[in-house]
């Protein structure tokens, strides 16, 4: 078998505050397969955006690996960086904040093309109407400025964007969080045939775990910086393992009234990510919590292919 | 229920906001009766007139670019479009209280959460500072907030618990009708769990109407007991929670069935409603709905629905509503 598109292996990045190091990530290791998608979930501050980030070098890792195709990439020299960035791109959350306001909507597609010096410049113009139109943005947009456009359109200039240098992998982060549902899933689908056509690889970051379980082939919960559970999507809906993925799940409002879901109740307050203790990081809000959740936590194989951090997970499910 | 005492009564509601080359049509013929005790679900994407409404119940229609140009609103059968506006001061935060939808904006952030919420009391209340601070601290323990963090400033408190005081801020003067503009938004979904919560405890103990906008349908099954759904400025649907969640009518409340991942489904695509949102400053002849329709006929486009009425009280602006096959 190949090495798969994506590995990191013990990935770190911490923030110097005033008041001691933050852990953002702490610890994270994954693989992604070319073609799949891997979906990161978890609430505003676990990392998960960091997380990203540190992987596109937005942000230099602390410490750990990152290997793309099986090569390191964890420190690129110059040249390697801006070959990387024809293979990783990123797809930003905010699709009013993330487009330049004094560029029209053929330059902003045109931007990454005109960067990488490597198109004349008939060829970037043939390419932005092809994008344009895989994206579902007629051409009479060319000249439009984003403000004269809505959300929905502003975020597929933004995937446009992304695909302009015929990437392979692309972290989405929280791409659909600021639309409107109708249009949410209008580009959740245009997403998906984009894979499928072009085989890309995703790592789709969000805070909404029904997106999540929709797009997803595995997933990754992240709390506090840390992995707490990872499992294919399907399992991981059917068997959750975690205390804190159980409370997640069963937050989630659902749009049926017959449902029959327990409410888990979270009390407690959320541990501080500075300088955070060696033990559990949910223990102060977990309604198993022991001493023995003092300790490290290791993430073990529960069940196969499913990853749990939880010391007393086989306890908890009766496993 | 259907019983109750209407608190408020909408009729035929319009709100027009005027730029500088255009007259933006934001609500259009809006009806809407709340009853005591009721929450009410006003569910509809963004622009679709939903956050109007509610400033137009409590007065506060920014001026002079908006405007309500047509309509009356009953508050328990006072015309308050024709209160002067010292009346309408006394009534908005004592018997009107509306929650914004970012707590991060609705606190002063230079002045004590609990005297925030002491003011609103003092204000509207004929009592004593030490009692008017007594019923601020046991509306932050209502709240579930510790009276001790009364002289704490609002970085002080996480998300969540922001979200409580403007919760509590609103409560404060036991209003008749709470206004609550997408409350738990902004929310982590595990601390949006326990607001939602916590509201429910509270409108069962304090019999308060609430008016729930909001643009997810979870939430709306987690807590209302009316539904009525809004598309460019009118009411398409109307009903019980049973009648918009098992017996969605109109193509516009399936379609946003339809739009959303389900956690329990493995269909491989959802079933977006194509298009988008006609453009506010434009009057369109027939339905408003009918470019993203699939069942749009030419009917449709030429004649604006009215409301169908079905004999269980389930409403739909439709033309397709109650013929065979519809």
């Amino acid at each position: 078998m190949s090495a798969p598109l994506i590995e990191v292996r013990n990935l770190k990045k911490f923030f110097k505050t005033g008041r001691g190091m933050l852990h953002a990530v702490d610890d994270v290791n994954f693989t992604i397969e070319e073609g799949k998608t891997l979906g990161v979930v978890g609430e505003s501050g676990c990392g998960k955006s960091t997380l990203g980030r540190t992987i596109l070098h937005l942000l230099d890792a602390t410490d750990g690996q990152i290997l793309y195709k099986g090569k390191d990439i964890t420190t690129p020299t110059r040249k390697e960086l801006s070959a990387l960035r024809h293979e990783m791109q990123i797809i930003f959350q905010d699709p009013f904040s993330s487009l330049n306001p004094r560029k029209s909507v053929s330059e902003t597609i045109m931007e990454p093309m005109k960067l990488s010096h490597s198109m004349k410049k008939q060829e970037m113009i043939d390419r932005t109407k092809e994008l344009m139109e895989t994206v579902g943005l007629a051409e009479r947009f060319w000249g439009t400025y984003p403000h004269e456009l809505d959300g929905g359109r502003r975020q597929r200039i933004g995937i446009a964007r992304a695909l302009a240098l015929g990437p392979r992998f692309i972290v989405c982060d929280e791409p659909v969080s600021a639309l409107d549902v109708s249009i949410q899933a209008q580009i959740l689908n245009l997403m998906l045939d984009l894979q499928e056509q072009r085989k890309l690889t995703y790592m789709f970051v969000t805070h909404d775990l029904s997106v999540v379980k929709y797009i997803s082939d595995d997933i990754l919960v992240m709390y506090l910086g840390q992995v707490v559970e990872k499992a294919p999507s399907d399992e991981l809906f059917k068997n959750t393992l975690h205390p804190y993925s159980k409370a997640l799940l069963s937050a989630i409002p659902v749009p049926d009234i017959h449902a029959n879901n327990e409410l888990v109740t979270l009390a407690g307050e959320i541990t501080s990510p500075i300088d955070p203790k060696p033990g559990c990081r949910f223990m102060a809000r977990c309604p198993y919590a022991s001493d023995r959740c003092n300790e490290p936590q290791k993430i073990e194989e529960i069940l196969p292919n499913h990853f749990v951090s939880c010391c007393k997970c086989r306890e908890i499910n009766n496993l | 229920m259907e019983n109750n005492k209407p608190i408020v009564e909408i009729r035929d509601l319009h709100v027009q906001f005027h730029s500088d080359d255009a007259v933006i049509h934001a609500v259009n013929g809006v009806d809407l009766t709340i009853r005591e005790g009721e929450t009410l679900g006003l569910v509809g994407e963004t622009g679709a007139g939903k956050t109007t409404i509610a400033r137009a119940i409590l007065g506060i229609v920014a001026k002079p670019q908006g405007e309500i140009t047509q309509g009356e609103i009953f508050f328990e059968g006072q015309d308050i479009l024709k209160l002067h506006e010292k009346d309408m001061r006394s009534l908005r935060g004592n018997q009107i209280a509306m929650i914004f939808q970012d707590p991060m904006t609705a606190l002063n952030p230079i002045e004590r959460v609990g005297e925030q919420i002491e003011e609103a009391i003092g204000l509207h209340n004929d009592i004593s500072h030490a009692e008017a601070i007594e019923r601020a601290m046991q509306m932050l323990e209502l709240v579930g907030i510790p009276r001790e963090r009364y002289f704490e400033y609002p970085h002080q408190f996480s998300g969540g618990m922001k979200q409580r005081v403007v919760i509590a801020m609103a409560l404060a003067c036991n209003p008749k009708l709470l206004l609550a503009d997408e409350p738990t938004t902004a929310l982590d979904v595990t601390i949006q769990a326990q607001v939602l919560k916590m509201m429910r405890e509270l409108k069962e103990k304090l019999n308060t109407a609430v008016l729930m906008i909001t643009h997810d349908l979870g939430v709306v099954a987690s807590i209302c007991q009316k539904v009525a759904v809004i598309y460019a400025g009118e009411i398409v649907e109307y009903g019980t929670l049973e009648q918009i969640f098992d017996h969605p009518t109109h193509p516009y409340t399936l379609g946003l069935f339809g739009s959303l991942p389900k956690l329990d489904s493995t269909e491989k695509r959802l079933k977006p409603i194509r298009g988008m949102m006609p453009d506010p400053t434009i009057e369109i002849q027939g339905c408003k709905f009918a470019d993203r329709c699939e069942y749009a006929t030419e009917e449709c486009r030429a004649r604006h629905p009215e409301i169908y009425t079905t004999p269980d009280g389930h409403q739909i602006r439709c033309l397709r509503a109650g013929k065979e096959g519809a």
